[in-house]
């Protein structure tokens, strides 16, 4: 047993621990906290497996953007201190059901199923490093292999979500509504 | 306790999955759902780094399909946001049984 399982397991008990807590906690301010433990795990899961880069994107856009938005709409929308109304017990025990179903279902298929392993094809693979270096590289080529396009794709998409939060959250004049019974 | 390898990784990530999934079921507060929709997109990124790490080393394909889910997720998050926040201010709440008129 060495330092690397350690890690392994430690991280495997943080991310599902914290996001089981996410899910089942009556504390909407503390889900989004736990939240943030089980990002901060799958991040630690990156690192794990020497995907350097994919880490710190998740650390900065995950932890850095998304759990930060999320607190700030708890704050805007909910009455601090106020836990959230109880569940009926038929929809949770119905809810669990499904999903241990759904999970022993995929579980047993993946357990029966030989995925191909690098390792066994060949002697030694070709390992391409995941360095920013080759991620940049290949995002950027129009040539084959290139993820030039979907990567343009994705910035039209960022402009699209950018131009749509705008409109949706601008308040509006108030001319409906309130004036027009008057008229 | 053995050496963690391809499957072990997939069964954390078939786990969080069906935790996203149960939270999405029960919870009836948007910003909750929208949680679990976080926790279910992040199982399939960690899904696409293993089979990137263990099955196709070769490739990069499985860090680009990450990064692309990375982008996607943060737009959704920022518009479903906005959303959440001009639900709350027409209905002052934002549990989903008290917007059953924006079905009509």
């Amino acid at each position: 047993m060495t330092a690397s399982t350690i890690i392994f397991y430690l991280l495997a008990a943080i991310t599902l621990g914290s996001a089981l807590l996410a899910v089942t906690t009556r504390q909407i301010f503390r889900a989004a906290i736990f939240l943030l433990f089980t990002l901060i795990g799958i991040a630690g899961f990156y690192f794990w497996l020497h995907y350097e880069f994919i880490a710190a994107v998740q650390i900065v856009v995950y932890v850095g953007g998304i759990v930060v938005l999320i607190i700030f709409s708890i704050f805007l929308t909910q009455q601090s201190g106020e836990e959230l109304p109880k569940q009926r017990w038929s929809r949770t025990l119905f809810a669990a059901l499904a999903a241990f179903c759904g999970f022993a279902l995929i579980l047993t298929q993946l357990i029966n199923h030989p995925f191909p392993s690098a390792n066994a094809q060949a002697g030694s693979p070709i390992v391409t490093e995941a360095s920013v270096a080759n991620i940049g590289e290949q995002l950027l080529n129009i040539e084959q292999n290139g993820m030039a396009l979907p990567f343009e794709v994705i910035s039209i998409l960022l402009l699209a979500a950018m131009i749509g939060c705008i409109v949706i959250a601008m308040r509006q004049a108030p001319i409906d509504n309130e004036n027009k019974p008057a008229a | 306790m053995e050496t963690p390898g391809l499957y072990h990784i997939l069964f954390i990530s078939t786990a969080l999955f069906f935790i996203g999934a149960y939270g999405f079921f029960t919870r009836r507060n948007l910003i909750t759902m929208l949680m679990s929709i976080e926790l279910i997109l992040n199982s399939v990124n960690l899904n696409f780094i293993a089979f990137n790490k263990y099955v196709w080393p070769a490739k990069l394909d499985g860090v680009f399909f990450t990064i692309f889910i990375i982008a996607i997720a943060a737009a959704e998050a920022a518009v479903a946001i906005a959303i959440i926040i001009n639900l709350y201010r027409s209905h002052k709440s934002i549990d989903v049984e008290k917007a059953e008129e924006m079905k009509y």
